[in-house]
């Protein structure tokens, strides 16, 4: 995460990544996700179709389920952002990525991480408690290998044990 | 991507200053991004205006509310006085995009969302909205999807918003500012209608920003519904949706107010229709009248005939849901 040369046109952006400071002079062009993967080398998050159509980018800014790859790395002055590198580790995984395994809730696994910050997310939300108002909740998170099932049988997992 | 420059407004009068015909106000970016990346954007400024003052939702001295162009869609949908008193618009919300999405779209942006006809996305095909002059490739192309009224020899292309059904039928004003001053348009004028000048969507001028919308007071009594048909049950635009606020008492509709989203060039509300409902008894025959009228002029595409039919449906179950004693 060092500091990069000052190019023309360059937009410098100072925000936090997984409760670590990071400033960047940044591309204009350079969106969230890229600037996530390509600058800061935090490729947990993925690119699926790069228009916020399937949710595999899903990060959290300020706390809320964002889509990345529709925001520009430069509107993000003091935000706080959280990406799947920040919420577990494999010797201690958050609650939600331990569901994940014990269900089965993917397949391919490239979908998944953003799955997992959408369903983090969607525990602080108001949702509903049927397994419809959380598939409903998780709608823009698509899934090509159908684990949809097992996805939900994980949130619900833990939304369960949390009350 | 083409290059831009990009800078951050700290203030109205700051935005307005940088603004002009070759910038861009980006808020949530759910558009604009998208459509930069397509090429169909290609400013030469990006302007963030992320930092103004407008994202609140104020109440107005007559009960009515103020909402910021800049208040997310999600929150909006979620907020308890919109909840109380515009469940019309919490519901129109919530059923748009995904929550993702819904985090970042701003009030302002959606209401200046794109056609999502697929020629205006994709800068090789002919598109007058997109390419003034280059000709229309929905008309006889694939217009499934796109409008049925409101259409012209020139572009046949559909509001995609939920949002902005719900703020027809609620008669919201929009607010703008500008160089010259400020301006408040009732939504009812603030889109236009595609004619010979598809490129022109609405009566924003070059540099205006849009400041807040209000909504006034809710009406005494009155019953709503959005109702959204779709091809799938979530995160997919309108076919067609219908935006129904009526107030029945001693068994007549003495106030009704109807938008149709989804069959029009613009989020479509139609006086005769109210008109025909207004003052009668609320039954089927009423409602299929209303809806006969409200496809009157209806011009189906090569493939959107099923629309007429839909639209049609869409309208008398509405009006049945919104009128039907609990």
């Amino acid at each position: 995460m060092g500091s990069q040369e000052l190019r023309s046109g360059g937009v410098e952006v100072a925000f936090t990544v997984n409760r670590r400071p990071v400033k960047l002079v940044v591309d204009p062009r350079a969106t969230l996700l890229d600037t996530l993967r390509d600058t800061l080398g935090l490729t947990g998050t993925k690119k699926g179709c790069d228009h916020g159509q399937c949710g595999a980018c899903t990060v959290h800014v300020d706390g809320r389920r964002v889509n990345s790859c529709l925001s520009f790395a430069a509107m993000h002055e003091g935000s706080t952002i959280d990406t799947i590198e920040g919420l577990g580790t494999p010797d201690n995984l958050h609650p939600m990525q331990a569901a994940f395994v014990e269900r089965d809730g993917f397949q391919c696994g490239y979908c998944t991480p953003g799955q997992i910050m959408s369903a983090v997310a969607l525990l602080a939300e108001p949702c509903g408690q049927l397994d419809a108002d959380v598939a409903e909740c998780m709608s823009g998170n698509i899934c090509r290998c159908g684990a949809y099932q097992n996805i939900v049988a994980a949130i619900q997992s833990v939304r369960k044990a949390k009350t | 991507m083409n290059s831009f420059t990009f800078s951050r407004a700290g203030s109205i009068a700051d935005a307005l200053r940088r603004s002009g015909s070759s910038v861009r106000f980006i808020a949530g970016g759910t558009t604009l991004v998208d459509l930069m990346k397509l090429d169909v954007e290609r400013p030469a400024q990006v302007v963030d205006i992320n930092a103004l003052p407008l994202a609140e939702l104020t109440r107005t001295p007559d009960g009515g509310l103020n909402i910021g162009a800049l208040a997310r869609n999600s929150d909006v949908a979620h907020h308890p006085d919109v909840v109380r008193d515009y469940p019309l618009l919490a519901q129109a919300l919530r059923s748009g995009a995904s929550v993702q999405l819904r985090n970042m779209a701003s009030t302002g942006g959606n209401l200046l969302q794109r056609t999502r006809c697929v020629y205006f996305r994709d800068p090789a095909m002919a598109c007058n909205k997109r390419s003034p002059g280059s000709g229309c490739a929905a008309i006889g192309g694939f217009n499934r999807n796109l409008a049925i009224l409101g259409t012209s020899a020139h572009c046949v292309a559909t509001n995609p918003s939920d949002q902005n059904v719900a703020l027809a039928a609620l008669e919201a004003t929009v607010h703008l500012a500008g160089a010259n001053g400020e301006r408040s348009v009732p939504i009812g004028d603030f889109y236009l209608l595609p004619g010979e000048t598809p490129e022109r969507e609405t009566i924003l001028e070059p540099g205006e920003l849009i400041t807040s919308i209000t909504l006034p007071p809710p009406a005494a009594g009155a019953r709503s519904i959005y109702l959204k048909l779709r091809d799938r049950a979530s995160y997919e635009f309108a076919l067609t949706s219908a935006a129904v606020v009526v107030t029945v008492s001693d068994g007549t509709m003495q106030r009704a107010r109807v938008a149709m989203g989804g069959v029009g060039t613009k989020p479509w509300r139609n006086l005769d229709v109210e008109s025909s409902l207004q003052g009668q008894r609320p039954t089927h025959e009423r409602f299929t009248e209303a809806a006969r009228i409200l496809l009157n002029d209806a011009k189906p595409q090569s493939q959107n005939g099923f629309k007429v039919e839909l639209a049609k449906r869409c309208l008398v179950h509405a009006l049945s849901l919104a009128t039907a004693v609990a």
